[in-house]
């Protein structure tokens, strides 16, 4: 057999320090700026914003937006987009309330919380879920089949899924849940940990081993990557793109199961924009629009820079109002990295 | 004595509205050889290839695979037969690793239970694809970085060996070259022979006569849609190839 001449390449090599600098601003340099922000605040005012209580609030304040950037950063890698969650959640949130209210025997004015058990709340996350599966898998499908590009598709079924949520209930939120799961999950905690922030760290958990390590992961980044050269190398580039968005869909019933329990009511007109929320998060995470490349942990990250940002400016009494301003510089700041990046690699 | 064809077309005809693409066109490729497939452009040299690698079907003709006459519905049912494509624009996934771009499509999954739930087993596609490259002479700076970092001749590099990784029995080329640059060319032409040398057969498109001199075991040519002539390379020169693509008038070689 001869082996063909050495095939190593001078002009292949990109710049090594240019290189080690695009990493370290693509992958690290969110991290360094969380780390930074939660260094600054502490010291600041190391007893309110390091108190357990406050951290435990900013964990809070973060499991519903992370369950929802979990779906959102499928999406994303897979090039594709998901308006839609915060229309979703509450969609939901408004079919799994009404189903336990209807099980608890309660009326429908009823306020406050019913007397509902678990086998209520358990009936009522799997409403939350299908309900929440059904919009993505409509996504997915539109997007897969239909060939209708992700941002139209979800922009509408963020109006449909709003609408019809409102027209359930006359716009008016359902305001009686179980006092169970607002006892056991939205207030509860297991060692000292809210429940809310498990359940999100367990989604989190299990979308990163998913996305990272299984087969089903490799072929969401080898959709966002290139399409066609998926299809070709046989994958069933429809088929996963229905389950990415219905994936998407299906979390965001688990957000709104955890978002009823938390509030102990509907919230018709508090989670609609969460959309753009967990696009900005998945983005500041590191995760390209252009999809192919991004990660779980990065989400994560991604979420909380908004959160501790708004957390500490609060505490430091600068007015909450320049969070959305700082954020939204942050995340600009992200996506031009990550286009540096891209053309710093792409040299040819 | 001559073996026989291990795969053959006989009297394909395609048509795309008017244009007569294909009009009656025969070819053959033989085991383990290099056979260059050259025509002027619209020859139908594309359509040819898309045909017999499952991409497009004819409106009439055969398609015999060792002599057994093959109806291949897509791509993927060529890929099982064997047979594998490198399309003129690639088809990598190009924010994936050269690695996982062999494996792309056929992952192979971790022992056990964990395999049953769909987790991939990255050392062993690692170590088997650094063997394919050792294999065929592919050095690459890094496994790790996306291919979109690597250069021109090394993406073709990388497709070339993902073909010849799933592909035992044909390879098509369609002007893998092309957009090469000298030096890289003759890096893609050395795998196209080490290909060969696993006893792969391949099918290489190219315009570019001397490089097909160079290369290729055997030359069938292809003009208005029909097998004009064939030569084998030794009897051949640039001014029969070209005569015979541009007249279809066979000097030397078969008649076809
Ligand atoms: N999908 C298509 N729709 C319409 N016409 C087509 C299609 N594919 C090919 N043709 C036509 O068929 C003829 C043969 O094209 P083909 O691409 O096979 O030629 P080729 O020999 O590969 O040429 P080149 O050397 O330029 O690549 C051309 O006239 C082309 O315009
Ligand atoms: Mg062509």
């Amino acid at each position: 057999m001869t082996v063909a001449a050495p095939f190593h390449e001078a002009e292949g090599e990109a710049d090594p320090a240019m290189e080690r600098w695009g990493r370290l601003l693509g992958g690290g340099w969110i991290v360094l700026l969380l780390i930074g922000l939660v260094l600054v605040f502490g010291l600041l005012r190391p007893a309110q914003f390091g108190s357990t209580y406050n951290l435990s609030m900013l964990a809070v304040n973060a499991a519903i937006l992370l369950v929802l950037s979990v779906g959102q950063t499928f999406v994303i890698i897979a090039a594709g987009i998901d308006l839609s969650v915060g229309a979703v959640l509450v969609f939901a949130s408004i079919t799994s309330a009404q189903v336990m209210l209807h099980m608890s025997g309660a009326p429908g004015s009823t306020y406050g919380t019913t007397q509902g058990g678990w086998g209520v709340v358990a009936a009522g996350l799997a409403v939350a879920l299908l309900s929440g599966a059904f919009w993505g898998a409509i996504n997915g499908i539109l997007v897969a089949v239909a060939r209708i590009p992700a941002l139209i598709v979800t922009l509408g079924t963020f109006g449909m899924a709003l609408g019809f949520a409102q027209l359930l209930t006359n716009g008016v939120d359902v305001r009686a849940v179980p006092e169970t799961l607002v006892e056991g999950i939205g207030s509860g905690a297991v060692a000292g940990i809210p429940m809310l922030v498990l359940i999100a760290a367990a989604a989190a958990a299990v979308g990163a081993v998913v996305l990272h390590l299984t087969r089903f992961g490799v072929h969401v980044f080898a959709v966002g990557s290139d399409r066609e050269a998926a299809r070709r190398a046989g994958i069933d580039v429809r088929g996963r793109l229905i389950a990415i968005y219905t994936l998407s869909g299906t979390l965001a019933g688990l957000a709104a199961m955890m978002s009823t329990a938390r509030y102990a009511t509907t919230t018709i007109g508090g989670h609609a924009l969460d959309s753009l929320g967990t696009i900005s998060a998945v983005v500041l995470g590191g995760t390209s629009l252009f999809g192919g490349i991004g990660s779980i942990i990065g989400t994560v990250v991604g979420v909380f820079i908004p959160i501790v940002l708004l957390n500490g400016f609060v505490i430091l009494g600068i007015p909450p109002f320049w969070q959305t301003v700082a954020t939204g510089a942050v995340l600009i700041l992200a996506v031009w990295i990550d286009q540096l990046k891209r053309r710093a690699r792409e040299h040819r | 004595m001559t073996p026989p064809p291990l795969l053959e077309a006989r009297g394909i005809k395609r048509r795309f509205g008017n244009v007569r693409a294909l009009d009656g066109a025969d070819f053959s490729v033989f085991p383990g050889e290099i056979c260059a497939l050259i025509g002027d452009n619209g020859a139908g040299k594309s359509t040819l290839v898309k045909i017999l690698s499952g991409a497009d079907r004819p409106d009439e003709g055969q398609i015999l695979l060792g002599g057994q006459s093959v109806a291949f519905a897509s791509p993927a049912a060529a890929q099982a037969r064997g047979i594998a494509t490198i399309y003129q624009d690639l088809a990598l996934a190009s924010e994936l690793t050269p690695f996982e771009n062999l494996f792309l499509g056929r992952e192979e999954l971790r022992p056990g239970v964990l395999g049953r739930l769909g987790f991939v087993d990255r050392p062993s596609m690692r170590r088997k694809a650094a063997e394919q490259f050792a294999r065929l002479g592919v050095r690459l700076r890094s496994a790790h970085v996306p291919v979109s970092s690597l250069s021109g001749g090394q993406r073709q590099s990388v497709a070339i060996a993902r073909a010849a990784m799933w592909a035992d029995q044909v390879i098509f080329m369609d002007e893998p070259t092309a957009a090469l640059g000298v030096v890289q060319t003759g890096r893609v032409i050395d795998l196209i022979r080490g290909v060969r040398d696993q006893g792969i057969a391949v099918v290489l498109i190219s315009h570019n006569m001397p490089q097909v001199l160079a290369v290729a075991d055997r030359v069938e040519v292809l003009r208005l849609g029909r097998r004009v002539a064939r030569f084998d390379v030794a009897d051949a020169n640039v001014n029969r190839l070209v005569a015979a693509m541009t007249s279809g008038t066979a000097d030397h070689g078969v008649p076809a």
